[in-house]
């Protein structure tokens, strides 16, 4: 099958807004730190690295004013890699710490770099709280289903019945569906892409770059050493016809080998696969990630498996416009200090308010 | 009718009612009368963590103890003079602090059997002679405020709300009061509600009146105004004047000012006044709990802003891994620790210096970060732009430990002269401070390329450059792996860990060679050999210390006293005075956290004197203690004793 097109053309949403361009050109080298990559062998964190290392050029942003921020697994190695402002910082926190960035500096782009169990595990709260806020950053979820960087417990998004380290005869926790979570945290751009899909992951890159607000993109990405073939239903060219859902705007949602495959409204209110020859083609699903209701991108979120990996959508679930809670905070203090050209003087008025008497 | 007019030098009132009475209300006005009249005056709101405790009951009192004197005074007094109870659980709950021969004043309109039994009377007190050795006057407030605001037309209900003013009125009629400011605030208070503005204005008037016409009060008191040095000022709580101080913190370094915070008692107060003055650049970010606050905190610092958090104990033991980060990544960031007993959520409306070795030690490994404290609400100002130099010029988290005590307490306050004020430079990094020089070429030529290394130090300061985000030529990376001396990469080196351990270490240590000599208060050394006997306090312990050492020394004492402002790292002539006295006294509201740091560092046996009821110190108490350990090191026995009085002496 063909690498889905997602449309960038036209995108709706200034979400650079306020960064300084570049001047001329700049070249994935510019990038790229002086520091040795430390990744295992065949790590799907190099493909998505190598991938944003040539991205981030093609935004014309001044270098100085990106900050990468990540918190503690494997994938939060990412910021030592990119010459580019960064903090490593602790375990599920690079939300909370990229909002303070994020409503402090509007002159910056601001990333957060995060895995499964940094950020839905310690960081939930973190992330669902920065998603309804709507706090211009772009979140990379690198999902690997399995902790790394601990040497192999099952994670929050790991299938149940999981045979880990800590679970020997297999994990009896209910998985996190990281799209799903984040549709009903009131985000306002969601995605899906898959490390071994460089193209698709760079189009879904530049669209939460272009987006305002709380961008989060779930990266599918293989472990080798303790998850090795996690996502092999979507690798393997003898199965990812049928696996993968693309997920293409304005387009009736379609899959399989030759279309074969579609997706309809269920009776029950969600959405279900059918063999599009039994089907009228108007009955498909139009694909519309800008429709102000969540309930379809739910519906649509639900179809990849809880358990072993079969068939999932990739792609852009939801884009809507929201104003962000850093622009509105920022738009209070300049409407409130309006005027204000001597802070010390009003700095005495303030201390000087109240009931006050002299002595003289 | 003339009345008689007594003069006083001090006197100490407390107002008890049910927590929905407007007790604290009342008690904020008489304060601010007395301000405004310019007597000193130190205040105590006490009051339940429930928002409204079961009506009537003993949990459900809330009272409001207010000292105020013609002269400089230290404490809100041990015990009051006057006791006024609006219901009988607020008689009963405050009945033991009362000293016979005081005064009570009661509304007696609750005395009915359903609230007897609710506040535990198993007969009316007001009639069964249990009263008999205080000065008991029993008024129907209740009854006559509602007949004062009838022309209002209110509900019984909300008549009846107005008794707190009748009795503010009848108390500022009694202390001469001056009654402006009162009337001035009501007005604006319910400014959007005509009837209750004008019933309560009426209520306050017709206390006053009251007073002036009833046969039941034939004295009226005169407190005159205190003398103090030139300057214009105010009245301020803790919270109020530490939200103040870190405003003039941002403006005195010109950063914009970043508070990521969560709402807890007592600390919501800062995040409240600083969300009012955006004004001054200042964003307040009310985040998803604790750790977020300062989290984001710590974000805004990274990218220049003036990071602070603020909470109470529990959230400083939530923030504790962010702490230890702000620690590694050597970043500018303010903490703010409003004690409350504790341990877990403790007694979050009651007072408690226990937080110290959480701020010295919550951490895992070696992360020191310096700490300082308030000892006045008024000081919290100070307190806060020391916060902000230390934080600023060494690169680094500070702790500012104050408390519920202080946080609600007030004191009249000078306003500072802004010209007083430090200037704090952020001194941002802009350039590359590092040469790496290549090995010859074939033709010997050396060639220098320039970087920049976020962890090359100041000499002096062993603070390392703060560049920010935007900064071009200085993009670096930052985190919580341990960095390399000078070049800040991730470095596992055994050698290199134990020196950026030890230098994190010197940074802080270097702090005190910024720190002015202590200031030692001992009177007998002026003209006689001096004190033998040393008391060593910090924090909000500062008034009962120095109320209990002037007890001492009037009783004929000699007692030294010092307050330590910064408790990590102390100053350095700390160790000099400790070793001047044969005793040295550390009286704190825990179980002796300072005496262990002391007798850690400085190997000084110290005695501790520890209280921990979530209450501050009483100064009759204290003396006694101190007295005792001046007649145990003179071997003086006999020495004397500081008279059994509840009164504060003139200094």
């Amino acid at each position: 099958m063909t690498t889905p097109t997602i449309g960038t053309a036209d995108l709706p949403f200034p979400g650079l807004a306020g960064v300084p361009t570049n001047d001329g050109p700049q070249n994935r080298k510019e990038y790229t730190s002086d520091q040795e990559v430390r990744w295992c062998p065949g790590c799907g964190d190099y493909a998505v690295l190598s991938a944003v290392q040539s991205f981030l050029p093609e935004l014309g942003l001044r270098r100085e004013n990106i900050v990468f921020i990540s918190g503690i697994g494997c994938s939060s190695r990412f910021p030592y890699y990119l010459d580019t402002y960064g903090m490593h910082s602790i375990h599920g926190r690079a939300p909370a710490i990229a909002t303070g960035i994020a409503t402090a500096r509007e002159d910056l782009s601001v990333w957060v770099v995060t895995g499964d169990g940094d950020a839905l595990s310690i960081g939930g709260n973190h992330l669902i709280h920065a998603k309804r806020r709507n706090v211009n950053l772009k979140i990379l979820l690198f999902n690997n289903r399995i902790y790394g960087l601990t040497k192999g417990q099952y994670s929050p998004t790991s299938e149940p019945g999981k045979v880990t380290k800590s679970t020997p005869v297999g994990s009896v926790d209910f998985p996190f569906n990281p799209v799903s979570l984040a549709l009903g945290a009131e985000a306002t751009f969601v995605a899906r892409t898959i490390d071994s899909d460089r193209k698709h992951l760079t189009q879904v890159l530049s669209a939460a770059a272009a987006h305002r607000g709380t961008a989060l993109v779930e990266i599918y990405q293989n472990c080798p050493i303790f998850n090795d073939g996690a996502f092999d239903a979507i690798n393997n060219p003898d199965t990812k016809a049928d696996a993968i859902i693309p997920l293409n705007q304005g387009e009736p949602i379609t899959f399989g080998v030759d279309g074969s495959k579609g997706i309809v409204r269920a009776a029950g209110g969600g959405v279900e696969v059918v063999d599009t020859a039994d089907v009228a083609p108007e009955t498909l699903l139009v694909h519309d990630a800008q429709n102000p209701d969540p309930t379809t991108a739910f519906a649509l979120s639900r179809l990849t498996d809880a358990g072993i990996l079969h068939q999932s959508p990739i792609g852009i679930f939801r884009q809507v416009e929201r104003p962000t809670y850093d622009d509105q905070a920022r738009a209070q203090i300049k409407t409130a200090s309006e005027g204000l050209d001597d802070p010390m003087a009003a700095l005495a008025n303030l201390i000087n308010g109240g009931d006050t008497w002299t002595i003289l | 009718m003339a009345k008689q007019v007594q003069q006083l030098d001090r006197v100490i009132i407390r107002f008890a009612g049910d927590s929905g009475d407007g007790m604290q209300l009342t008690g904020d006005r008489f304060t601010q009368e007395s301000a405004a009249f310019g007597n000193d005056l130190v205040t105590f709101p006490n009051f339940p963590a429930e928002i409204r405790a079961p009506q009537g009951t003993l949990p459900g009192v809330s009272s409001f103890q207010v000292h105020f004197a013609d002269h400089d005074i230290l404490t809100a007094g041990d015990a009051p003079d006057v006791l006024v109870a609006m219901n009988p659980a607020a008689l009963k709950a405050n009945l033991a602090d009362m000293k016979p021969g005081t005064a009570i004043i009661v509304d007696s309109h609750d005395f009915n059997a359903r609230n007897l039994t609710k506040a535990g009377y198993e007969a009316n007190p007001l009639e069964d002679g249990s009263l008999a050795e205080y000065v008991v006057t029993v008024l129907d407030l209740t009854g006559m405020t509602v007949e004062g605001v009838k022309e209002f037309g209110l509900s019984r209900k909300d008549a009846a709300r107005a008794k707190n003013m009748f009795a503010l009125g009848l108390l500022s009629w009694m202390y001469g009061r001056p009654t402006e400011t009162t009337i001035a605030f009501l007005e604006k208070r319910f400014a959007k509600v005509a009837d209750i503005r004008d019933a309560n204005i009426k209520a306050f008037k017709t206390g006053w009146n009251f007073g002036e016409t009833t046969e039941a009060f034939m004295v009226q008191y005169e407190v005159k105004p205190a003398p103090m040095s030139a300057g214009t000022y105010r009245n301020i709580a803790g919270n109020l004047a530490l939200a103040y101080g870190l405003v003039a913190g941002g403006v005195a370094s010109g950063l914009p000012i970043f508070l990521g915070t969560y709402p807890i008692t007592p600390a919501s107060d800062v995040l409240h006044e600083l969300s009012k003055h955006k004004r001054f650049g200042i964003t307040t970010f009310q985040a998803e709990d604790e750790i977020a606050g300062v989290g984001a905190a710590l974000g805004a610092a990274f990218s220049g802003s003036l990071g602070i958090t603020s909470t109470s104990g529990p959230g400083i033991a939530l923030k504790s891994e962010t702490i230890g980060l702000a620690v590694m990544t050597e970043l500018p960031l303010i903490i703010i620790d409003v004690q409350r007993g504790g341990p877990s959520t403790g007694l979050p409306t009651k007072t408690e210096q226990a937080d110290l070795l959480q701020a010295m030690f919550g951490r895992n490994g070696e992360a020191p970060v310096p700490i300082i404290a308030p000892q006045s609400p008024g000081d919290c100002f100070d307190a806060a732009v020391e916060a902000t130099r230390i934080a600023v010029t060494y690169r680094t988290p500070v702790m500012l430990l104050s408390d519920g005590y202080l946080a609600n307490g007030s004191e009249p306050w000078r306003i500072p002269e802004l010209s007083e004020l430090p200037r704090i430079e952020p001194n941002f990094a802009t350039e590359h401070n590092h040469e790496t020089r290549s090995k010859p070429d074939k033709d010997g030529v050396v060639s220098v390329a320039s970087d920049f290394w976020p962890y090359l130090r100041d000499e002096e300061t062993l603070a390392r450059p703060w560049a920010i985000p935007g900064t071009p030529g200085l993009e670096h990376r930052i985190g919580g792996l341990e960095k390399g001396n000078g070049h800040g990469n991730i470095s596992y080196d055994p050698a290199n860990h134990d020196f950026m351990v030890r230098t994190r270490q010197a940074k802080v240590d270097r702090i005190a060679d910024s720190l002015p000599p202590l200031e030692v208060d001992d009177p007998s050394a002026i003209d006689g050999a001096g004190a033998r006997v040393l008391v060593l306090g910090w924090g909000s312990t500062y008034g009962p210390i120095g109320a209990a050492c002037r007890r001492v020394r009037k009783a004929g004492g000699s007692v030294a006293q010092v307050h330590l402002r910064h408790l990590n790292p102390f100053p350095k002539d700390l160790g000099d005075i400790l070793k001047r006295y044969d005793a040295v006294m550390i009286p704190e509201m825990n179980l002796g956290q300072l005496s262990l740091l002391i007798r850690a560092k400085y190997l000084v046996d110290v005695v501790g004197y520890n209280q921990v009821n979530g209450m501050p110190l009483k100064a009759a108490e204290l003396a006694e203690a101190i007295s005792d350990l001046i007649s145990t090191t003179t071997g003086d026995l006999d020495a004397a004793r500081p008279s059994d009085t509840s009164k504060e002496p003139v200094k």
